[in-house]
């Protein structure tokens, strides 16, 4: 997983890098490394918002039915530990694996991006770097979290599997249709009343993405990478009238994803709280 | 004797399922005690709950003076449990997978170390400590098991099923070993199964548990004599006669039950009957091949319980034959 990672990361780098060489050098070059592709492949940010969750699902579907698949859960719990300290132990150590992976991934994309552009970060860029690779960790821990609880609730570690890739799949490729489809049901463009329909539409469809995690991180991410987008969501002129047009500092980009972070973490903590609730109320034995 | 191990009214229910009910237990320190039943008679239930692993419904169970629900902790500190089917991490070796139950009850590194080779020596494992635990049969995880519940060097064991698919010889080393952990190191051990014979030879005590109660607790000689005071006799007779041999001793007063099978007849009666059995096959110009008085034998005594709580629940009407029969296969095997 980690090497699918490593060569993603590698693919993306190359892509960004030849862009970057022919763009003219500008402000915030740095970090255009992580988000800038070229025409055939994925940037670094695109490549982690796919494949995180997946480093996340392997890490955490075969947690704890594989030990009882095993035989090993009921020696384990007759060992003198408590019995959470198992799954505790399940997901921080998963966990810390997961950013380990994370910060050696932004290390390594950084570094060659140095070496091979020449260009240096600012302290502010190493800020908004920390902050997304925090913010993938946080991602990849919701779908450990999400995956640990599929392993206790499924018996078969392949049945746990394939339910969190479903889910996946689901979050990640077809929310964003399901959301169009339910907003435009809701709330129809066409029209008269489309005129009056058309903010309530893109506030539906805008809120029922943000039930995925994929669009939440990718929104985020985009943000604290990009100190030019200034708002998530929609603005109006008015809004924008009298606005000075420059870029966020890192101060202003965090606060305006600090929602994205609090809830990408409630998610995990809510994934991981089910897990253990229903971990301990089971039986253990074979 | 000190009582280590003490149920009250220990009861464990599944939703309408009563798997184990109301048990009134009492184990002494440093003997061996079987618990004996059939499949899903409620033994395995029985020992989770002693080891906190599973909530009683209702009742206490007390392991040296430790709750064993609400102090489940200093509980598995000194039990050492032996699950049926126990497995080990695959991809570790038998030695480390020893340490790592070693780290998991705080010893130090060279203690546990030390003692994973001490074990390892004791079971007959020194061998196949350094390959994969993945690689090893079934019998070498039992033996390993075995190991693997010393390593908290516990006063108490709980053996689940512990001769369960091993071969006459793994098991014979098996129940050498155990007897030794009682009689060499004065632990207490507390073994469920359903294989009567193997049980009985090693058990100070046995406790005959039919679902979910226990039916009977006692050695077993004195189980036998319990049995032999309600006034029942059983004699196994083989013969050759002439006539009949039901028709013969039927008519013997006393005699209140007589039945067929391919080992011989089995006759059951109010009283000692043998001397007029022998006189009447002998008076019909019969010859007596064997004849045996049995009770006494955890066998006879199991069946007897069991067909008594049978009848008490219409066991017929109910699915577990297989239990039933697995219960008997020891006998059979007997008796050839």
């Amino acid at each position: 997983m980690f090497a699918l990672l490593l060569l993603a990361s590698t693919a993306s780098l190359a892509g960004a890098v030849s862009t970057l060489r022919e763009a003219e050098s500008g402000e915030g070059l740095f970090l255009e490394l992580f988000t800038t592709s070229s025409s055939y492949i994925y940037s670094f940010a695109t490549f982690l918002a796919f494949l995180g969750p997946l480093a996340g699902i392997a890490l955490g579907f075969d947690a704890i039915n594989n030990e009882r698949n095993m035989g090993t859960l009921n020696r384990l719990a007759a060992q003198p530990i408590y019995r959470d300290s198992i799954i505790n132990a399940k997901f921080l150590a998963a966990a810390a694996a997961e950013g380990v992976m994370v910060l050696t991934l932004g290390l390594y994309v950084s570094g060659m991006g140095i070496l091979l552009l020449g260009v240096h970060p600012t302290v502010e860029e190493v800020l908004r770097v920390a902050a997304f690779l925090v913010l993938t960790w946080v991602y990849m821990a919701f779908w450990l979290a999400l995956s640990i609880l599929f392993s206790v609730v499924c018996r078969h570690t392949a049945t746990a599997a394939l339910s969190v890739l479903a889910i996946w799949l689901f979050l990640t490729l077809f929310m964003s249709l399901v959301a169009g489809g339910l907003a435009n049901f809701l709330f129809p463009t066409e029209g008269i009343q489309g005129f009056s329909n058309m903010m309530a539409n893109y506030e539906a469809e805008l809120a029922l993405n943000r039930i995925s995690p994929y669009y939440l991180f990718v929104e985020a991410a985009v943000t604290i990478l990009n100190p030019s987008v200034r708002a998530v969501g929609i603005i109006t002129t008015s809004q924008l009238s009298g606005a000075i047009d420059s870029s966020l500092t890192f101060g202003q980009s965090l606060l305006l994803i600090w929602p994205h972070l609090v809830v990408m973490v409630a998610l995990a903590m809510a994934a991981f709280a089910c897990a253990y609730v229903v971990f301990m109320r089971q039986e253990i034995r074979a | 004797m000190e009582a280590i191990l003490e149920t009250r009214g220990l009861t464990k229910r599944y939703g309408d399922v009563t798997a184990v009910d109301h048990l009134d237990l009492t184990v002494f320190s440093g003997e061996v005690f079987g618990l004996l039943g059939p499949n899903g008679a409620g033994k395995t239930t029985t020992t989770l709950m002693l080891l906190g692993l599973t909530e009683p419904t209702a009742g206490t169970a007390v392991i040296d003076g430790h709750n064993c629900t609400r102090q489940a902790l200093a509980v598995k500190q000194m039990v050492g449990y032996l699950p049926d089917n126990v497995g080990f991490y695959p991809d570790m070796t038998g030695r480390e997978n020893l340490l790592f139950t070693g780290r998991l009850n705080s010893l130090s590194e060279e203690e546990c170390a030390a003692r994973a080779a001490r074990l390892l020596e004791r079971v007959g494992m020194t061998a196949a400590a350094d390959r994969k635990a993945g690689t090893y049969s079934r019998g070498m995880r039992q033996r390993l098991g075995v190991a693997d519940v010393l390593m908290k060097d516990p006063r108490v064991i709980i053996m689940d099923e512990p001769t369960l698919g091993i071969d006459p010889e793994g098991v014979r080393e098996l129940m050498e070993l155990i007897r030794k952990l009682s009689t060499e190191d004065g632990r207490t051990i507390l073994i469920s199964s359903h294989q009567l014979y193997q049980i009985q030879q090693i058990c100070d005590r046995v406790g005959i548990f039919v679902r979910g109660r226990l039916v009977a607790c006692g050695a077993v000689e004195e189980l036998g004599r319990q049995l032999e005071s309600e006034g029942r006799y059983i004699l196994e007779l083989r013969a050759e006669a002439l006539k009949p041999l039901k028709e013969l001793l039927e008519v013997i007063p006393g005699v209140e039950e007589i039945t067929e099978s391919v080992e011989g007849l089995r006759i059951v009666s109010s009283r000692d009957v043998r001397r007029e059995v022998t006189a009447r096959v002998a008076a019909a110009g019969g010859t007596v091949l064997q004849l045996r008085q049995s009770g006494g034998d955890l066998d006879e005594i199991y069946r007897r319980y069991f067909e008594k709580e049978g009848e008490a629940h219409d066991m017929d009407s109910h699915p577990s034959e297989g239990g039933r029969s697995a219960f008997r296969l020891p006998w059979k095997k007997r008796a050839q």
